[in-house]
């Protein structure tokens, strides 16, 4: 997030799109409905009629994979009506004649007819948003789970930056991240393509810098992303894979595929908690703990770093992460050659170290000690010891200094419906689970309100296959098939239906497209094709 | 009896909730929102209300797990074997064909320095950038 959630008690305008804000980020939630209540607008542009856009002042349902389209639509009205903040497009932003003409044919006709939503309300909401004093856009993976999911984002910094509403206190640009950590694990380098703080693999002078901190740092060329690992285990380039705290086998696109690309390897390592549907195929099972077991930090969505606190000793035989991880290490570095660097050791006495061996390397978290962490949370970028932390990004200059419009054209989704599979099926989260299962659904309490998977489905359609209430369905795509029950709801428009991931024994992803977005590699969760039968 | 609250951060979801772990005899007992945290003050959804409820689950792993052929079942193995096991055999398939035959998939549910270190341990060890998480997921 650009901006920190508790500045929303501040914000006069929310745009809130492809997120089920009271479902998955209830406290969230919290703070847009306690600002709706002294007065703050809340628009909501999502295909399901979810609790959030039900509560909204103004509720947009677009088609599923047409947001470009939508936000495009209204930039238009925006430079139309001239209701666009032209000191900040001229002082802090480049691109605007691109963008301008770029957006000239998004009409609110046009983008009626592209996206079904009303030409009056596209124009509503433009004046709304761009009118408000301070206004915040909040999204989350209906953004972002697209083929088109970098020009969604791109999209709705272009409409922050146009009417600048950003680089100030309740505005912002604001993704609302799943997981608990999935912030912090971006900001650690686990990913492919940057090393911590977002240095990139590709820069000679940072690869300098990790060579000789850890005495050996890899060529400068990307690695691989989750999905290209499974596809190339599948294709025998990756023969051992090594997976810490993740469950592949429910949560990543193309199941039936993950499965033989699993099948194939030769050598998998399995490190969780829980036997989950990944360890079913592993070589090796590594017990680590939960939460309640080890000392640590997480990073929420606005860059906030807390602390993990141990309450009881681990169970049983099982160790915390850190230090299973330390142990192979050390056996590891043993059978090669000595490594000379700062930090090319592996003997950390305590998670307090290993931060502060992470904050030395990571500019965005040189300030950071848990000295600090136990007066409060501090939110980075904290590059020094005294340096407060940032609430809020961009308010002076942006990363690159002038901010970048950049000018995107709509395209259609990967798989559209047909005569063969007639729905359009998207997928996401509900209130009681999380991600793949393995906890919520060993949380009694938790499993007993919701404890089986289901596809959500308007009237009409359930009408028309014959459907009643709770009945048996076999959704199918492409690439796989799940039996599950029917929940008759008008959530959904006629034509899509919604069905939840977290459930393995009713597996969505075993029915998603693995189609990717070409820079971001993030799957088309949000819109497949798929065909319904009732089971008899 | 030993009763102790001790203060966390939720795991659900990347709010971030701040909450006191109960712990009753080495058991953890329930949750309790915490007061005065910027982002709940007080409150937690259901989620949170019972972000103990897994941990002393039956199904917990508390051994390590060796498969010895594919196909075959786990059985019980010491640390020992199993860290041997893994470093013998990833060694191994890195000698044959290269770091970039292995890659790694870290966690947005493990904690910063777990991250950190394990793409350390991928970068530094292994030689590989095969390293990433289910951010995209």
């Amino acid at each position: 997030m650009t901006n920190s959630i508790p500045e929303f008690d501040e914000t006069d305008c929310f745009l809130i799109t492809g997120s089920n804000t009271t479902e998955a980020h209830p406290l969230v939630a919290t703070h847009v409905l306690r600002a709706q209540r002294r007065g703050a607008k809340v628009i909501v542009v999502d295909p399901r009629r979810t609790q959030i856009a039900r509560l909204a002042d103004l509720y947009l349902r677009q088609r599923p994979g047409t947001d470009v389209a939508w936000l495009n639509g209204l930039m238009h009205v925006i430079i139309q009506e001239g209701m666009y903040d032209a000191e900040f497009v001229e002082s802090r932003t480049e691109g605007f004649e691109e963008l301008k003409a770029a957006v000239a044919e998004y009409t609110p006709e046009r983008v009626e007819a592209i996206t079904g939503i009303p030409a009056a309300d596209l124009v509503t909401a433009a004046r709304i948003y761009a009118q408000a004093g301070r206004a915040a856009i909040l999204y989350t993976m209906g953004i972002t789970q697209h083929t088109t999911g970098v020009d969604n984002v791109l999209s709705c910094a272009n409409l922050a930056m146009l009417t600048g509403h950003i680089g100030r206190p309740g505005t912002g640009v604001n993704p609302l991240r799943g997981q608990n950590n999935v912030q912090g694990a971006c900001d650690m380098g686990a990913l492919p393509n940057v090393y911590p703080g977002y240095q990139p693999v590709t820069s000679e002078a940072v690869q300098a810098k990790f060579q000789e901190a850890w005495g050996y740092a890899p060529p400068l060329r990307a690695g691989l992303t989750v999905t290209e690992m499974t596809d190339a285990a599948y294709h025998g380039a990756v023969k051992a894979l090594y997976i810490m705290a993740e469950n592949p086998m429910v949560s990543d696109p193309d199941l039936n595929h993950v499965r033989a690309a699993l099948e194939r390897c030769d050598f998998l390592v399995v490190q969780d908690i829980f036997p989950t549907e990944t360890a079913e195929f592993a070589d090796v099972v590594l017990p680590g703990v939960s939460f309640a077991e080890k000392e640590g930090t997480f990073t929420n969505t606005e860059r906030r770093i807390q602390r993990v606190r141990q309450a009881i000793p681990p169970l049983g035989d099982a160790r915390p992460d850190w230090q299973i991880i330390c142990g192979l290490a050390q056996r590891m570095v043993g059978m090669q050659p000595t490594r000379e660097g700062r930090f090319a050791g592996w003997e950390y006495c305590s998670p307090a170290e290993i931060m502060a061996e992470a904050a030395a390397l990571t500019p965005s978290y040189g300030g950071v000690t848990y000295e600090r962490l136990e007066q409060g949370s501090l939110q980075w970028p904290v590059p020094t010891p005294d340096h407060p932390g940032t609430p809020y990004l961009h308010k002076d200059r942006f990363t690159r200094g002038l901010g970048r419009f950049t000018a995107v054209a709509y395209k259609e989704p990967a798989e559209l419906p047909d005569e063969e599979y007639p729905f359009l099926l998207t997928t996401g989260r509900m209130m009681f689970h999380y991600h793949t299962g393995s906890m919520t659904r060993r949380s009694e309490k938790l499993e007993r309100e919701v404890p089986e998977g289901y596809v959500e489905i308007s009237p009409e359609d359930a009408g028309r296959l014959g459907l009643g209430k709770s009945a048996r369905v076999r959704v199918i795509s492409r690439r796989g098939t799940i039996e599950t029950r029917a929940w008759i709801t008008r959530r959904v428009p006629p034509g899509t239906v919604f069905i939840p991931f977290h459930f393995a024994e009713a597996a969505a992803n075993l029915l998603t497209n693995p189609a990717l977005d070409p820079i971001a590699k993030i799957p088309e969760y949000k819109v497949a094709a798929v065909r319904l039968e009732r089971v008899a | 009896m030993e009763y102790r609250n001790v203060l966390t951060t939720c795991i659900y979801c990347g709010v971030g909730c701040g909450l006191y772990l109960q712990v009753l005899d080495g058991q953890v007992v329930g949750t309790w929102p915490a007061k005065g945290h910027p982002l709940n003050d007080g409150r937690l959804c259901v989620k949170g209300w019972y972000a103990h409820s897994f941990i002393h689950h039956p199904e917990r792993l508390t051994t390590p797990l060796i498969r010895d052929q594919k196909g075959g079942p786990l059985r019980q193995a010491s640390w020992e074997e199993a860290l041997d096991r893994v470093a013998q055999r990833l060694m191994a398939i890195r000698e044959t064909h290269g770091p970039d035959a292995i890659a790694f998939m870290a966690s947005a549910k493990c904690t910063n320095e777990e991250n950190y270190l394990l793409q350390k341990l991928a970068r530094s060890i292994i030689g590989t950038h095969n390293v990433d998480h289910c951010a995209r997921l």
